[in-house]
């Protein structure tokens, strides 16, 4: 994006220089650059997970061990599920917060711009700590993405180097939702209430909320990790009067209101997507944001529906089950407020709306087998099994990563300038959700059939699912090729993007020229 | 020549795809049958299992698959008709509505109506399952990196003990073997239980979290070192079942199944008539003189069930709890007060008492701290007459 950025920068002729080079990345402090280091990282650890999931899936592929050992079999499952939360989903929607917010409510930038620089900057340092561990003796750590102790206290020096990586994501997280906050709270436009910002703005403010308050837990709970494998301590080990289970609802009391951090977001891009191409404005706008505040704060109250099978009591299981049904609330309300906003319109079906109706489509999917996952007496027969792997990648592959895909092509013709190649987009569209549905829809019934994840190797009566899965995940990856090519091909050039870009976008982005200058905003537009 | 030989490898590559393909032909579930008590070929749902639980399961799992898909069709079958009928291309014009209280009451209002539906059987089946009370049996499961230790605590068979680990071979699963219908889910020792009698599993671990999981049953169970945590079952048909362990474990964690014999009454009694009496053949007798070698071997085994927990592996114990057995004064020290120690305990303190421990596990697990990591005692050996005595 460097071609679209250097022009806007030089004739911007204020108070400071804008350096230049790789200086203009190291010391970057305006949105757009940050926002654009944060999408192409992401990206970068998209490939990375997506290259440990492909050795996964070879191993898969047949009954039997023939490439991997189970310890780096376990090493990649446990760095692929770590690099993909932290490493993909997380940092991109940050970056279209810097990208976008400022454009939406009508700011110049960021509240804080230097900070904006760190909190990016201190993620490729985590990164190469977790890649780096497979390096080292013993190898990454083993212990799966949710490191339960005691199995994460026995890793050897990679889960150290793991939890340090965390520690740095979780205060880059935070200093990115202080920004964030910050910046809607108090940049708006004259005239923009709370209760007319856009919906992405809306689900980011709540998603910034959520972060700041469990990242914390989450640093709280793998310092203690840390200090039961070096330091004496006895958190997670009964000999010494700590208790394993206490590790895990320290854990889910992060985790799970974690899901909605990778998911509101997304919610908030197809909310923007959806009324653009059926040239009519978004149904139950106020209950759209009601229902966002309902899902972030039911969060906090459902985490041990990831417990059912530690033995908790009758009263706990009826609790968190009731509480984790209720979910299917606020969540229902928000299909049928796009269904409705479709209603009736006048849709068309650019890459953009392909992404977001496909997105509605698989993401209910992954909702209903939520539905099946919360009724604990049965939860007890699907808990750590491939039904468990199929829902989550229902929700975050075809929930939060389509939605990623469909505002990138959405905004990405503000941002260079040029039209993307819209074939190019559509065959993306199509191979991903094919392949998509190809790799994990047999999942199910490997799940039903009570085959248990982080699995190395199978039963035979396993095989054919298996295969069929391990062959939807080659297509998926290389379908993402296409994905890049399409990206760079847009950044190059191609047809210019009108201001507008789509005929029926409404919002203040789009009132900006295309690409968008380098201060979004230097003078407040008035929000009737 | 050069055509020959341009042949001849070309013949060769295709001899070894053929061989590659009939290979992953092989692999195929095609390759075998159901596995009896175990996952079907590509079974496509839960199984129907043989308790109640499972059979509850079974049956709600049905429902919500029903209700989900009749909201899956009425949800899309709105969309997709509006994708087709209201689109541009067909020179839809857009309508201008946007909110409508009414409906937005409706569907919240239904969808909180379907989910106390489902919640009423839930709540009925999360109670039954958690009911443990009154078995007829009580066993008691073990998780171990990687395999499943089991002990009969009370009821027909009591004191019956043994370890399961897998029993396919290392062949299978390098490839160099056919694999077997039961590939991976079949051991040495499977867990025996008498049919329609009610078992309580306790269930616990020694290392890392490991979960007893058998879905002919419906049950799973985390089992958690340090903590004993209980499940429920009563299976209703004769036969064999099978699981393997659900939580994440280590590197064996998918090579430690679970298999459970169910067997008729009668055969039940005659299978713990037979262990018992096998078990009385290996008893100890506790009057002979041990050697060095024999006491130690012995020891090891006792000293990692029962002392490791507290004072490690390593005797290093752990600083301010549980006190340190290398160059420990009372184990260097003369046999009279450690075997007053073992079999009293030190009031006020963890050291429990062992005394249900045998004199010759107590006399072989005394010799082994006394002459593991590099201790140098006064006197090396003790005997399990020394324990007679001293009771």
């Amino acid at each position: 994006m460097s071609a679209v950025l250097d022009h806007t920068g030089h004739h911007d002729d204020h108070a400071h220089d804008h350096p230049t080079g790789w200086r203009r990345w190291l010391l970057a402090t305006n949105h757009k650059d940050i926002g654009t280091l944060y999408l192409w990282f992401a990206f970068a650890m998209l490939i990375t997970g997506g290259l440990m999931a492909f050795g996964i899936r070879l191993e898969l592929f047949r009954p039997g061990l023939q490439y991997l050992q189970p310890e780096f079999f376990n090493q990649l499952t446990t760095m692929h599920g770590l690099v993909m939360v932290f490493g993909a989903i997380m940092p991109a929607f940050v970056g279209f917060a810097n990208w976008q917010i400022p454009m939406m409510i009508g700011a110049a930038d960021m509240a804080f711009a230097r900070m904006n620089n760190f909190s990016f900057w201190l993620m490729p340092p985590a990164a190469l700590l977790l890649v780096a561990s497979f390096f080292v003796p013993g190898g990454a750590t083993a212990a799966g993405w949710t490191l339960y102790a005691p199995l994460s206290v026995q890793m050897g020096v990679g889960m150290d180097m793991a939890i340090f990586a965390v520690h740095i994501l979780g205060a880059s997280s935070i200093m990115g939702s202080i920004n964030i906050i910050t910046t809607i709270l108090n940049m708006r436009a004259p005239g923009m209430t709370l209760m007319k910002m856009p919906l992405f703005v809306w689900t980011w403010l709540i998603t910034a909320y959520l972060l700041i308050a469990v990242m914390p837990v989450l640093a709280g709970a793998i310092t203690m990790v840390l200090t039961d494998r070096h330091f004496g301590t006895s958190f997670f080990n009964a000999a010494g009067g700590g208790d394993p289970v206490m590790y895990q609802h320290i854990f889910w009391f992060f985790g799970h209101p974690e899901v909605y951090i990778m998911i509101l977001p997304a919610f908030g891009i197809v909310s923007e997507i959806i009324p653009t191409f059926s040239r009519k404005r978004l149904f139950g706008y106020s209950s759209m944001v009601y229902a966002t505040a309902s899902i972030a704060i039911l969060s906090f109250i459902v985490w041990a529906h990831h417990m059912f099978t530690t033995g908790m009591p009758v009263t706990g299981q009826l609790f968190f089950m009731y509480a984790t049904m209720l979910i299917a609330v606020p969540t229902g309300v928000k299909i049928f407020n796009w269904v409705a906003t479709m209603w009736r319109g006048s849709m068309t079906f650019e890459t953009p709306m392909l992404f977001a109706i496909g997105f509605i489509f698989v993401f209910t999917m992954g909702g209903l087998t939520g539905i099946i996952l919360s009724v604990a007496p049965l939860d007890i027969q699907l808990h750590d099994t491939y039904y468990v792997v199929a829902h989550f990648h229902y929700v975050l592959v075809a929930g939060s990563l389509f939605a990623l895909f469909g505002g990138t092509y959405y905004w990405l013709p503000k941002w260079t300038g040029h039209m993307y190649d819209e074939k190019l987009g559509k065959w993306h569209f199509w191979l991903s959700m094919i392949f998509f549905n190809v790799t994990f829809f047999p999942m199910h019934f490997l799940g039903l059939a009570g085959m248990p994840r982080r699995y190395a190797d199978y039963p035979m009566q396993f095989a054919d699912f298996n295969a069929l899965a391990s062959v939807g995940a080659l297509g998926f990856g290389l379908s993402q090729l296409i994905f890049l090519a399409c990206i760079v091909k847009c950044i190059k050039g191609g047809q210019k993007a009108t201001d507008q870009v789509w005929e029926n976008a409404e919002g203040l982005e789009w009132t900006l020229p295309s690409p968008a200058p380098w201060h979004s905003f230097e003078t407040p537009p008035t929000v009737k | 020549m050069r055509s020959e030989q341009g042949t001849r490898r070309k013949a060769a590559v295709v001899r070894a795809a053929v061989a590659a393909a009939g290979a992953a032909w092989a692999q195929g579930a095609w390759a075998v049958g159901d596995m009896p008590g175990g996952p079907g070929v590509n079974q496509l749902n839960l199984t129907r299992g043989v308790t109640r639980i499972a059979a509850d399961q079974w049956w709600i799992h049905n429902l919500l698959l029903l209700v989900c898909l009749a909201i899956f069709v009425v949800v899309f079958g709105v969309m997709f008709y509006s994708v087709w009928a209201h689109r541009k291309s067909r020179g839809h014009k857009p309508a201008d509505f946007h909110e409508s209280t009414a409906v937005e009451i409706a569907w919240t209002v239904v969808p909180f109506l379907i989910v106390v539906g489902l919640a009423i059987p839930a709540t009925r089946m999360v109670v039954e399952q958690k009911d443990t009370s009154q078995p007829d049996l009580t066993i008691k499961a073990t998780g171990y990196q990687w395999k499943w230790g089991y002990e009969y605590l009370k009821g027909d068979g009591t004191g019956i003990a043994f370890l399961s680990t897998l029993a396919t071979p290392r062949a299978q699963i390098e490839g160099t073997e056919a694999k077997s219908e039961t590939y991976l889910m079949e051991v040495d020792n499977p867990l025996v239980v008498p049919v329609g009698q009610k078992i309580r599993m306790v269930v616990t671990a020694n290392d890392v979290i490991h979960s007893w999981m058998v879905p002919a049953f419906g049950v799973k169970q985390d089992a958690i070192p340090g903590f004993v945590r209980d499940t429920w079952f009563r299976a209703e048909q004769v036969g064999t079942f099978r699981g393997q362990c659900a939580e994440l474990c280590g590197k064996d964690h998918a090579f430690m199944p679970i298999v459970v014999e169910v067997k008729s009454q009668d055969d039940y009694k005659a299978w713990v008539a037979a262990r018992q009496k096998e078990m009385l053949a290996k008893a100890d007798d506790p009057t002979k003189e041990w050697t060095l070698a024999e006491l130690t071997e012995r020891g090891a085994r006792v000293y990692a069930a029962n002392c490791a927990a507290c004072h490690q592996a390593s005797g290093k114990g752990v600083a301010g709890a549980f006190p340190a057995l290398e160059g420990s004064k009372v184990v260097l020290g003369k046999q009279d007060e450690q075997i007053a120690l073992l079999l009293k305990g030190k009031p006020g303190t963890a050291m429990a008492s062992f005394k249900q421990l045998s004199d010759v596990e107590l006399a072989a697990v005394s010799t082994y701290v006394r002459n593991a990591w590099g201790n140098k005692p006064e006197d090396t050996v003790v005997q399990p007459k020394d324990y007679t005595a001293a009771r």
